[in-house]
């Protein structure tokens, strides 16, 4: 379980990007979710440990990790899907994805993992990660390694986005397997309805602060009416 | 050969023994075995020290060796190796100089190779240059290739210097004949105070010529090095030059680059980047679990590979 208590994170200047965030993580798919701006990544970074809050505790399983560097916090089943992939001269897929796991993997075992994400290993597996590589691909790449890493407690920072082709089915059905075999907490940040119609839990952000917390049947509604009600601007002719 | 032979031995050829088929071996300034085989012919020069290799035409599938070791402190030696390589061959070449100094004084070995690639041969050129031991002693090593291409021929150089010399001016360059390739890929690191110098000269001059110069380098500690390359069409050809630097600690690295098209038909293209490892490639492969020092080596062995 994750526990966030009065995290804060203030720019140089003193402003609030995020601010007393409190919040359990223990369910099987979590949505995080709020306009453009509203701390969503940052909240991802503060608990990867990329960023440091300016005030708070994180717990995992009852552990502080505040101070934890990445690495640490990786170790102890902190997963996280970058929002934009990063790309690396030399290393292959393969070199990836067997970093990811930790161990020596076969080939086999290191195809399953692409093949799960709808790529063709046997095309993909030695192919460096470079910028041969389309944001699509590398996108369905990254959530192979997550996948390889299967930990309990994996952040996908907008996993849908560049993936278009590729159907949100499948997407989804990646995060159900990746449950079946780590058992562990699932957080996707996304706008995207249908991965927040999955969401056991849905946090809303909003400046920086949780605006709402609750099921998919008590958030779902209010944002999906929000999203429509756009409000005419003064004195338009519209 | 004893332990430490064989170590370098290992490490610029990649075998642990005198290896079998066509070959030659130098150790500490003296040619110690040669072999010829049927199509390979290995002659000792007379009036300089070093081999003229004769490869028959249509020779196919077939390689040479030709490893360098110094293991005593103190020796230098200047070497001539010359690579005739007769039409339709498709065959590889590794060469190398392993040096190990445990002593006070400098060991030096300077290597002049020059291949001559009859119509339509094809070679691949492996070299690895490495050096290792305590001593005070230098380890320096001055390289130099010349290649001449026959219209149609293919020549690949792979060269590698990963590790332990302190000083190297490594020089390779090209005539390029019509339709003929000359591709290089280089790897270098250098580290400590280490200083590498690495130059190329492709002169495209026959229609068709095509040339690729790749350079992938790290520079660590307060080591230097300078790159420079320098490309000149003089017919209707394509020539490119890529040098891909990651620089750390208090290294330098230049790049000077120069294309000269003497034809309105030459299509010329440098790329030279040099910066540090970007740190969201550190962060990523730290959210793996690996520490920054682990994910450091990654990206650089990943790199250099």
């Amino acid at each position: 379980m994750l526990e966030l208590k009065n995290i804060s994170c203030k720019t140089e200047e003193g402003k609030y990007i995020l601010k007393n965030i409190n919040l359990t993580i223990s369910e099987r798919f979590v949505a995080i979710t709020g306009p453009n701006g509203s701390g969503k990544s940052t909240l991802a970074k503060i608990i990867t440990g990329i960023m440091a809050p300016s005030g708070g505790q994180i717990l995992l399983d009852g552990e502080d990790i505040t101070g934890m560097s990445i690495t640490e916090r990786a170790q102890r089943g902190v997963s996280f899907a970058f929002q934009q992939p990063v790309r690396f001269k030399g290393l292959t897929v393969r070199d990836l994805i067997t970093l990811a796991a930790g161990k020596k993997l076969s080939v086999s075992a290191a195809c399953d993992y692409l093949s799960e994400v709808g790529l063709c290993a046997r095309e993909y597996i030695n192919r460096e990660l470079n910028g041969s590589l389309s944001g699509g691909e590398l996108k369905r790449i990254e959530i192979a390694m997550i996948n390889a890493r299967g930990t309990k407690l994996t952040i996908f920072d907008e996993p849908e986005a560049g993936i278009d082709l590729w159907s949100f089915n499948s997407l989804i059905k990646v995060f159900e397997n990746m449950y079946d075999r780590t058992k562990g907490s699932i957080v996707i940040i996304s706008h995207q309805e249908r991965i927040l119609d999955i969401a056991d839990k849905i946090i809303v952000l909003k400046d920086g602060e949780v605006e709402k917390v609750g099921t998919k049947e008590e958030i779902l509604p209010s944002i999906l009416t929000a999203s429509v009600s756009c409000p005419k601007i003064e004195g338009s002719n519209e | 050969m004893d332990e430490i032979q064989k170590t370098l031995l290992q490490q610029v050829a990649g075998i642990h023994e005198v290896p079998t088929g066509a070959y030659s071996l130098r150790i500490d300034g003296k040619l110690v075995g040669k072999n010829s085989s049927e199509n390979i012919e290995i002659v000792k020069k007379e009036d300089l020290p070093g081999i003229d290799i004769y490869i028959k035409p249509g020779t196919k599938k077939e390689s040479v060796h030709i490893p360098v070791i110094i293991a005593q402190t103190g020796i230098k030696e200047l070497v001539y190796n010359d690579f005739h390589i007769g039409e339709d061959c498709d065959v590889t070449i590794v060469a190398g100089c392993g040096i190990h100094n445990g002593g006070a004084e400098t060991s030096e070995h300077s290597g002049i190779h020059r291949f001559f690639l009859k119509k339509n041969a094809r070679v691949k050129y492996i070299e690895k240059h490495y050096g290792e031991g305590d001593g005070n002693g230098e380890r320096i090593m001055n390289p130099t290739t010349e290649a001449t291409l026959e219209a149609g021929a293919y020549l690949e150089m792979e060269t590698t210097q990963i590790k332990g010399i302190d000083s190297t001016k490594r020089m390779t360059r090209g005539k390029v004949g019509p339709g003929a390739t000359f591709v290089v890929h280089e790897k270098l690191l250098t580290h400590g105070k280490q200083y590498a110098e690495t130059a190329f000269e492709v002169e495209l001059d026959g229609e068709d010529a095509h040339t690729h110069v790749v350079s992938r380098s790290v520079a660590r500690d307060s080591s230097k090095q300078l790159f420079l390359s320098k490309i000149n069409g003089n017919t209707k050809c394509t020539g490119r030059s890529e040098c891909d630097a990651i620089i750390m600690d208090g290294a330098s690295v230049s790049a000077i680059p120069e294309i000269n098209a003497n034809n309105p038909d030459a299509s010329l293209v440098h790329e030279a980047a040099i910066g540090r490892i970007a740190g969201e490639q550190l962060i990523k492969l730290m959210t793996l679990g690996l520490t920054e020092k682990e994910a450091e080596n990654q990206i650089i062995n990943g790199f250099l590979k």
